[in-house]
């Protein structure tokens, strides 16, 4: 699933993120706050009155903010056997 | 004398760089900027173990050597020995959050691998106990081949640990350094750094983190956005609540100099200057310290809790929807405070036209040096009740003039970005650190600086200025049998009386036109302005003299002028400062006039249409 449909407070893992949805300066950003194939994640809130704010959520020891447009782009995985 | 070893501060943004900076250089700091660009350069002394000193500077937090931003440009040119104006240093101290090592390490690895001599502070220990965190600094030591001190820079803890592995470190025969890091892959170099992360991560146990628990109300979106505005009502409250007594202090103090001064002094050129000019001109403005500062105040708290971050998240949905990014929050806020560190502070905005945007926005944030021109005015026209329990009228008025400026700010961004700035919106990316309690040291030294600043402005621009409008309201004096006032006869009343045929549609008097053209110097003046022309209009009149400018402002004004005047201010094109700063941050003539003539546009019809509406309400 998506990381804007993972429940919040269930512990995930990153599958596989589109890279060609975000820039090349945003892909490298999301690279150095440690997001990328394989890192533990963890969504903690959602923004905005109407749920279209951005989303707050746990990349390894790290809380990042992201649009939903772009956490759209991150494929997520739950459950015993999705650690890598 | 001979040149200082340099030594960087150098880590990820929010490692507690800044911090560890103030506790180990104290009050002692240079604030400069790097040539050519408008990044601070904050450097300080410090004392080794051994009591040589050093040169130390707190470089700005990035992420990794790829910089993105003007701001990471210069830590890596720095550290790279690239950077115009700057040696290189001659060793590191890289900051790593403890309990975000696995990121943090992966940057330190990048900076090792330059080869300067380089001590890791592995800061904010007690933060990651906190969070169940155990770590084996010994391992970490020698998994990354440079000493490690543990460091809670907040409580002063490990910084003498610190300073004798620097003279250590220092006194040893320095390797070569590499210009530039062997090239490494990204991937492979963050699988090294979680590597030595598990490596010196003793015992991890899960515990109640605070920060959670916070958020959990901080960021909903209904009551985290109450918080906010209940926050902001706060700030702007206690700006009137917590400033009457050392107010009241200044006036006295001020007051008591002028008595002192006109009674030493025999009547003439030198007294008048020195009270209608110097004593009321500069004391009008010095006044509103108190106020100032306790906005400061909030703004450093909000930033050194880790609040700030929170409050660009919850905006981050409205932002959208002017083409704004969250982002944009914190330099806009800032801007409440000055609206020059405030475009400063968008920098750190990726996209080119959100930077844009919000740069020209930034000016419709009321910035503090206004803050005098409302207060005088509310202070004099709006009467001081409550509205109800605890909430005094004045600061509800002083409250809604910040909502109009934030609500003609939000119209214009989202006019520009339909017109001139128009593209695709950009993202929001952000980290937001863990919550902190701030060290009050680090907080009084913020407002120390800020104060010196404020102070120095009013001793230079403002003394200036007020100085310069002194000469032109007493020259030429008017003939003896002439029925003309001082004012009119002089050479600032007959600009003002040119001016005064734009102006008075609007309902502004001489007295405002007058104050309006030095306040393109800094907007305060023009309270010291209006000060400095009712004190040469009374002349000698003692008993007009000991009346206080905002009296004689509301036995002058009407009040649809007072009320235009307020609006007007809330647009009114911004300072010479300002638009220096929007030519550099810009690179150009463009922006800057732009922005000018926007402002004025806005500020004119606001005047105007309140002018008007007022009169017509019969007020």
């Amino acid at each position: 699933m998506r990381l804007t449909e993972l429940p919040l407070r269930q512990p995930a893992f990153v599958d596989l993120i589109d890279w060609s949805v975000l820039s090349p300066s945003e892909g490298q950003r999301l690279r150095e706050f440690g997001l990328c194939e394989g890192a533990s994640v963890e969504a903690l809130h959602h923004g905005g009155l109407w749920g279209k704010g951005p989303i707050a959520c746990k990349v390894g020891r790290m809380t990042i903010a992201m649009r939903r447009n772009h956490a759209a782009a991150v494929t997520v995985r739950t459950g015993p056997d999705a650690v890598p | 004398m001979s040149v200082l070893p340099l030594v960087a501060l150098v880590g990820n943004p929010n490692a507690g760089k800044s911090a560890l900076f103030n506790a180990l250089t104290g009050a002692r700091q240079k604030l400069g900027n790097y040539p050519g660009v408008t990044v601070e350069r904050k450097a300080g002394r410090l004392a080794l173990a051994d009591g040589r000193p050093v040169e130390l500077v707190d470089l700005p937090g990035t992420y990794s050597l790829n910089a993105a931003s003007p701001d990471e440009q210069v830590t890596r040119d720095v550290v790279m020995g690239r950077q115009a104006g700057e040696r290189r240093p001659d060793a590191l101290v890289i900051v790593v959050d403890a309990s975000n090592l696995d990121n943090h390490l992966r940057f330190a690895l990048e900076l090792i691998a330059l080869g300067l001599p380089t001590i890791v502070a592995l800061n904010m220990v007690d933060l990651a106990t906190r969070d169940g965190l155990e770590l084996d600094a010994a391992v970490l030591a020698r998994e990354l081949g440079v000493p490690v001190v543990a460091t809670v820079a907040v409580r002063k803890r490990g910084l003498d640990h610190l300073r004798e592995e620097l003279a250590g470190l220092l006194g040893s025969i320095a390797p070569e350094a590499k210009a530039l890091p062997p090239e490494r892959d990204f991937d492979a170099v963050r699988g090294e750094a979680r590597r030595i992360a598990r490596a010196a991560i003793v015992r991890e146990t899960p515990s109640r983190r605070l920060t959670a628990a916070v958020d959990r109300v901080a960021l909903h979106p209904v009551f985290g956005l109450l918080l906010l505005l209940g926050l902001l009502f706060v700030m702007f409250q206690a700006v009137y609540a917590w400033s009457e007594a050392p107010i009241a202090m200044i006036e006295g103090l001020a007051e008591a100099a002028a008595t002192a001064t006109r009674n030493a002094l025999p009547d003439g050129m030198l007294r008048s200057f020195l009270v209608d000019g110097v004593i009321n001109g500069v004391g009008s403005v010095v006044v509103f310290l108190p106020q100032i500062l306790i906005l400061f105040f909030f703004i450093l708290m909000l930033e050194a809790t880790g609040y700030m971050v929170r409050a660009a998240f919850l905006m981050d949905g409205i932002m959208a929807k002017v083409g704004l990014s969250g982002r944009a929050f914190i330099p806009l806020l800032s801007s409440f405070a000055c609206a020059i560190p405030g475009i400063m502070a968008t920098r750190t905005i990726a996209d080119p036209k959100d930077r844009l945007t919000t740069i020209l926005i930034a000016p419709l944030m009321t910035c503090s040096a206004r803050l005098p021109v409302y207060a005088v005015i509310i202070g004099a026209f709006i009467p001081a009740r409550d509205i109800a329990p605890g909430v005094g009228l004045q600061g509800f008025v002083l409250f809604c003039l910040y909502v109009a400026g934030i609500i003609g700010a939000m119209l214009v961004a989202l006019i520009l970005r339909m017109t001139v700035t128009k593209g695709a919106s950009g993202g929001f990316l952000m980290e937001m650190p863990k919550y902190q309690w701030p060290r009050p040291q680090d907080i009084l030294l913020g407002l120390w600086q800020r104060a010196v600043i404020f102070l120095k402005r009013a001793g230079t621009i403002i003394f200036t200025s007020t100085v310069i409008l002194w000469v032109l309201l007493s020259y030429p004096k008017p003939p003896e049998s002439s029925a003309v006032s001082q004012v009119d006869y002089s050479i600032a009343g007959r600009i003002a009386g040119g001016l005064n045929v734009i102006l008075e549609p609007i309902g502004f008097n001489r007295d405002i036109s007058l104050a309006l053209i030095p306040a393109m110097a800094a907007r305060e003046v023009a309270v010291s302005a209006l000060a400095t022309v009712y004190s040469i209009d009374a002349g000698d009149d003692e008993a007009l003299l000991e009346r206080s400018l905002g009296d004689r402002l509301k036995d002058q004004w009407p009040l649809p002028t007072a009320l235009a005047f307020l609006a007007w201010f809330i647009f009114a094109p911004q300072c010479i400062s300002t638009i220096a700063v929007t030519r550099r941050e810009t690179n150009g003539w463009k922006w800057p006039l732009f922005m000018l003539g926007y402002l004025f546009v806005l500020a004119y019809v606001a005047a105007g249409v309140t002018y008007w509406t007022a009169t017509a309400a019969g007020l």
